[in-house]
C-alpha cells in the first residue's frame, strides 16, 4: 500500500463517519456538521490526488478545494440560518418533528 | 508508510468519531473543531500551505462560531444542549450505511493499482497560486463571490424574516 491509497483510505472512513452521524443524529445542527465532514473528506482526495497527481505544478486539486472551503461556508450559514428559522416555527431543531410539509 | 500521516489520520478519525458520537451538542462543535484543525495539518503536510490556513480560517474560525452561535439560538435553557440519544434501530442502520460505503472505498482503493508515487511534496507558492486564480480562474472566483454575497444575504432574509410571528393577537 504506497501513501496515496493511505490518504484515500483515510478519505473514505472521515466519509463514512460523516454519512453515519448525518444519518443517525436527530439534531438539525448535528446532521449539517455530519454533511460538512463528508465535504471535508472530498477535499482530502482532491489534495491527496495534487500531491500524488502527475502534474501538482498546475495547481487544479488545490484550486478546487479553496472554491470547496468557499461554497462549504455558504452552504453552512445558509444551513444554520434554516436551522434557527425551523427553531422559530416548531421550538426544536429535531428533524422528526419538522413534518409541516408531510403529505 | 508515512508516520505522520498514520499519526495524523488517527487524530482526525478519533476526534471526529467522538464529536459525533457525543450527546452534548457544544462538545461535538469543540472536538469536531479539532478533527478540522487535523485535516488543515493534513494539508500542511501535504504542500498545500494557502489550502491549510484557509481551512483553518474559515472552519476552524468562522464555520465553528457559526455553530456555536446556532447552538446558543437554538437552546431553551440549562441543560438543553445535551440531546437524546438516537433510537438503536437508527444508529445500527446508520453505522452499517457508513461503514459499508467506507469499507466499499477503501476495497476500492486498495484493489486499485496506483502508479508509484513520488515522496517530495510538490510546491506550489502564493505567488503562482495568485496567479491562477486571477488568469484562467478568473471567472470562477467571480462566481463564488457573487455566490457568497447571494448566500450571506439569504442567511440574513431567512434568520431574521419571520418578524410578524413574534406579534401576538391583539
Amino acid at each position: 500500500m504506497n501513501t496515496l491509497q493511505l490518504c484515500l483510505i483515510l478519505s473514505g472512513l472521515v466519509f463514512g463517519i460523516g454519512l453515519a452521524a448525518a444519518l443517525a443524529r436527530s439534531s438539525a445542527i448535528l446532521v449539517l456538521l455530519g454533511v460538512e465532514l463528508m465535504l471535508n473528506a472530498a477535499n482530502l482526495n482532491f489534495i491527496a490526488f495534487w500531491r500524488f497527481g502527475p502534474a501538482p505544478e498546475a495547481g487544479t486539486g488545490v484550486l478546487f478545494v479553496l472554491f470547496a472551503i468557499a461554497v462549504a461556508a455558504a452552504e453552512a450559514a445558509v444551513g444554520l440560518a434554516l436551522v434557527i428559522a425551523l427553531y422559530r416555527h416548531q421550538k426544536s431543531i429535531r428533524l422528526q418533528e419538522a413534518t409541516r410539509l408531510k403529505g | 508508510m508515512n508516520a505522520t500521516l498514520v499519526f495524523l489520520g488517527i487524530f482526525i478519525l478519533a476526534t471526529a468519531g467522538t464529536a459525533l458520537s457525543l450527546h452534548n451538542i457544544v462538545r461535538s462543535v469543540l472536538l469536531l473543531v479539532l478533527s478540522w484543525f487535523g485535516i488543515a495539518a493534513f494539508y500542511l503536510w501535504a504542500g498545500a500551505e494557502f489550502a491549510a490556513f484557509a481551512q483553518a480560517l474559515v472552519y476552524g474560525g468562522a464555520v465553528s462560531m457559526v455553530v456555536l452561535f446556532a447552538v446558543l439560538l437554538t437552546g431553551r435553557g440549562h441543560g438543553d444542549a445535551a440531546i437524546a440519544p438516537p433510537p438503536p434501530g437508527r444508529l445500527v442502520a446508520a453505522l452499517l450505511a457508513g461503514g459499508a460505503v467506507a469499507g466499499l472505498i477503501a476495497a476500492t482503493v486498495i484493489r486499485t493499482p496506483f502508479a508509484s508515487v513520488s515522496d517530495d511534496a510538490p510546491s506550489l507558492p502564493v505567488r503562482r497560486l495568485g496567479a491562477l486564480l486571477m488568469g484562467p480562474h478568473a471567472a470562477a472566483l467571480l462566481v463564488t463571490g457573487v455566490l457568497l454575497t447571494a448566500a450571506l444575504l439569504g442567511a440574513v432574509v431567512i434568520a431574521a424574516g419571520a418578524r410578524d410571528d413574534k406579534k401576538g393577537p391583539p
